[in-house]
């Protein structure tokens, strides 16, 4: 059983009558990644400053590694890493100057900190540009630094606020390949975000945040299973197009089918492990597939049935 | 402890980089002491000491009094000091007016103090220009001394007054007296500082508050450059972040006060006087100007709000310190120049001119109260300034 490395219960914080967060209560255990997906405004990065100590909350409790943290506690926050939503950077300093002065901070001093230094620039890409001012460095650039920073002091639980957004989806993908890499090794990855497939692409459980609420959580499976929609596959197909309707129409799984002009139409209650029957049925009706199509339910599906709302505006 | 060092020093090094604060802590201040004191040839047409000199004697202790006593003195802007043939005509000028004392040097004055014989150095004074007789008076005395292997007297006469021959008096005052050749205008008369020196001190303290105001401002601008976040979530106290930055900024001051003072020394012969007194006064300065407009910074919503502030107390302050005019110009404004920090460091360097130590002790005292005043204020106030 993994161990839990962050655990929020009862968070709130008002600004004046604002409520920006209620009732919040998250767990996330080693090795495992948690998006915090909501719309602008959802109160993600006010959740975020609380769960870090940045801010303090107006009720409930954080612990990391089972650890009290509020904003006073200097032993827990050794070990979080902060990526801010925004860019964080002393543009007249050089990219190594940024790392050193934030790894110093962290208690790194020495050959061990050249050392992460070196290794975190080889890890965002910016080993040749080290040594140039970040006020020299293209946006992107400067993101990945910016995310490099949260990762200097190897952190139990890595936080990231929205860290692709005005990122090219190259970088992106970079990125989050980063972020998964780090997961792997066994850090825990709290991650907000509004981008839907960020979420799906990245993580392992998401909770749905709206106007400071989690209005849901679980695997995006879990939440596309309470919307309790069905998977939508299309076939492109020659042949016998209504004997194979037919045939598939008998299977258990399949809970309907259209004949279309190219093709055939079913909906599915889990698409993927019913793949295989599903063509087979169709070839032993004589019909040859040309392409097939799989269409799940998404998270924005999800969202806009939780909420009412579309999750871009 | 290594925190508040690692934060300070990140900061010195962003401060060494900004032209902004370079150009108000460097460029202007000696540019403007340059100017004014080759514009302007001494503060506010402050004291002024015309003599002249008869040496009738033309011995080597003769030589010695006019040419190494004397010509040093002229190199000193306050003085002017001519050469006349005869003492008849030296007598005729300060009877005109033409100059504020005359020093004669009577024939066989080298030989009497070869032969240990007492010699006489006699001063002229004029009546109307009592100040500067008495400055004469004091720099013939102040050779006196020097003179140990001889017996001198300084005799002095005020023209169109009595004699006034205080030997007594001369004594207690000689004993006060630096070495002769420190004799300067700082040293006696009405406690002004040369211009070569006034104006340099003047410009350095008037833009140090500005170099404060940018250097405080940083830490409102951690939060605009998102950096501030980052910083709260570290494993540092909110106290440590602020004496760090603080300290940072205490750093570029006295960074920029030493290259003004360095560089107007070199430049247009600025004198700042025993480099200990000076340490201490402009060491308390700056931690006095930054804790001052820290707390000013934290009664401010917004960073321009507290810019705006911040620039405004600097020169009023400026203004009423005195750092353009001479402290004794700005009579009826003298009590309110206390409230300045300008005045006491100006008040401090102009006493320390004379060479005794003890003179900055004061003003040394008053500066560091109001860094400690301020310092506290501020970390009472933190939440203000290190917030998210
Ligand atoms: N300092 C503040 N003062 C007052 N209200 C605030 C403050 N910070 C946030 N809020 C309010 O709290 C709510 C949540 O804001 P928050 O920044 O946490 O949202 P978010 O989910 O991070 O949005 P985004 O995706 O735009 O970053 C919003 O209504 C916001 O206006
Ligand atoms: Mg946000």
């Amino acid at each position: 059983m993994a161990e839990v490395v962050l655990r929020c219960e009862g968070l709130r914080k008002a600004y004046g009558t604002v409520v920006a967060i209620d009732d919040l209560g998250i767990e996330i255990t080693e090795g495992e990644t948690y998006g915090l997906l909501g719309p602008n405004g959802a109160g993600k990065t006010t959740a975020i400053s609380m769960i870090v100590g940045i801010l303090a909350r107006d009720a409930g409790s954080v612990t990391i590694d089972g650890q009290p943290h509020d904003v006073h506690r200097t032993a827990t926050k050794r070990l979080i890493g902060y990526v801010p939503q925004e860019l964080a950077l002393y543009p007249d300093l050089t990219g190594r100057e940024n790392l050193h002065f934030f790894g110093r901070l962290h208690g790194l001093s020495g050959r061990e900190l050249r050392r992460r230094g070196d290794e975190v620039l080889d890890v965002v890409g910016l080993s040749d540009r080290a040594g140039q001012r970040v006020r020299t460095y293209s946006g992107g650039m400067s993101r990945r630094l910016h995310i490099g920073v949260g990762l200097l002091n190897r952190p139990r639980l890595l936080v990231l606020d929205e860290p692709t957004v005005g990122v090219d989806p190259q970088s992106r993908n970079a990125i989050l390949d980063n972020v998964r890499q780090l997961a792997g090794q066994g850090m825990a990855v709290l991650y907000t975000t509004h981008y839907m497939e960020e979420a799906e692409r990245l993580c392992d459980r998401v909770g749905i945040i709206d106007s400071g609420r989690l209005r849901a959580e679980g695997t995006r499976r879990d939440l596309v299973t309470m919307l309790d929609r069905e998977d939508e596959v299309e076939l492109l197909a020659d042949g016998d197009l209504a004997a194979a309707a037919q045939a598939l129409a008998e299977l258990a799984e399949v809970s309907a089918v259209d004949v279309r002009e190219a093709g055939l139409r079913l909906l599915v209650a889990e698409a993927g492990p019913n793949l295989p029957q599903i063509l087979a049925t169709t070839g032993r009706a004589g019909v040859t597939v040309r392409s097939v199509q799989v269409r799940e339910p998404n998270l924005e599906s999800v969202f806009l049935h939780l909420t009412g709302k579309a999750l871009r505006d | 402890m290594r925190q508040i060092f690692v934060i300070a020093t990140k900061d010195l090094r962003l401060h060494l980089r900004n032209s902004t604060l370079l150009l108000f802590g460097i460029v202007l201040p000696l540019g403007l002491a340059v100017l004014f004191s080759t514009v302007l040839d001494d503060p506010g047409g402050g004291f002024q000491a015309r003599y002249v000199v008869a040496d009738e004697d033309r011995g080597p202790a003769a030589n010695a009094f006019v040419t190494d006593v004397l010509g040093a003195l002229t190199a000193e802007s306050t003085f002017d000091v001519q050469r006349v043939a005869a003492a008849t005509e030296a007598t005729r000028m300060v009877d005109r007016g033409a100059v504020d004392a005359a020093f004669i040097v009577p024939a066989g004055f080298s030989a009497d103090i070869a032969a240990g014989r007492t010699a006489t150095l006699r001063v002229l004074g004029d009546v109307d220009s009592p100040i500067a007789a008495y400055v004469a008076r004091e720099i013939a005395q102040s050779y006196a001394t020097e003179v140990r292997g001889g017996r001198l007297a300084v005799a002095v006469t005020v023209a169109g007054g009595g004699r006034v021959d205080d030997p007594a008096g001369f004594a207690a005052r000689v004993q006060a007296l630096p070495p002769p050749l420190t004799v300067s205008a700082g040293s006696t008369a009405d406690h002004e500082l040369a211009s070569r020196t006034f104006y340099p001190a003047g410009m350095a303290v008037f833009f140090l508050f500005f170099v404060a105001m940018l250097s405080v401002s940083t830490i409102l601008a951690e939060r605009t450059t998102g950096t501030m976040p980052r910083l709260l979530a570290a494993p540092v106290r909110r106290p440590t972040i602020l004496v760090g930055k603080l300290l940072g900024g205490v750093g570029i001051g006295l960074v920029a006060m030493s290259v003004l003072m360095v560089s107007s020394t070199l430049l247009i012969g600025a004198r700042w006087g025993p480099p200990l007194g000076v340490a201490a006064l402009v060491t308390a300065l700056v931690l006095a100007a930054t804790g001052l407009m820290a707390l000013v910074a934290t009664a401010a919503r917004t960073t321009e709000q507290a810019t705006g502030w911040m620039s405004t107390l600097a020169v009023l302050m400026g203004m009423f310190g005195g750092t353009f005019a001479p402290l004794a110009r700005v009579e009826g404004l003298a009590v309110l120049s206390y409230a300045t920090p300008h005045r006491w460091f100006l008040q401090g360097l102009t006493d320390l001119a004379g060479g005794d130590l003890r003179a900055v002790v004061v003003p040394v005292v008053v500066l560091l109260g109001l860094a400690a005043a301020t310092f506290s204020l501020t970390l009472l106030r933190i939440g203000k300034l290190v917030r998210p």
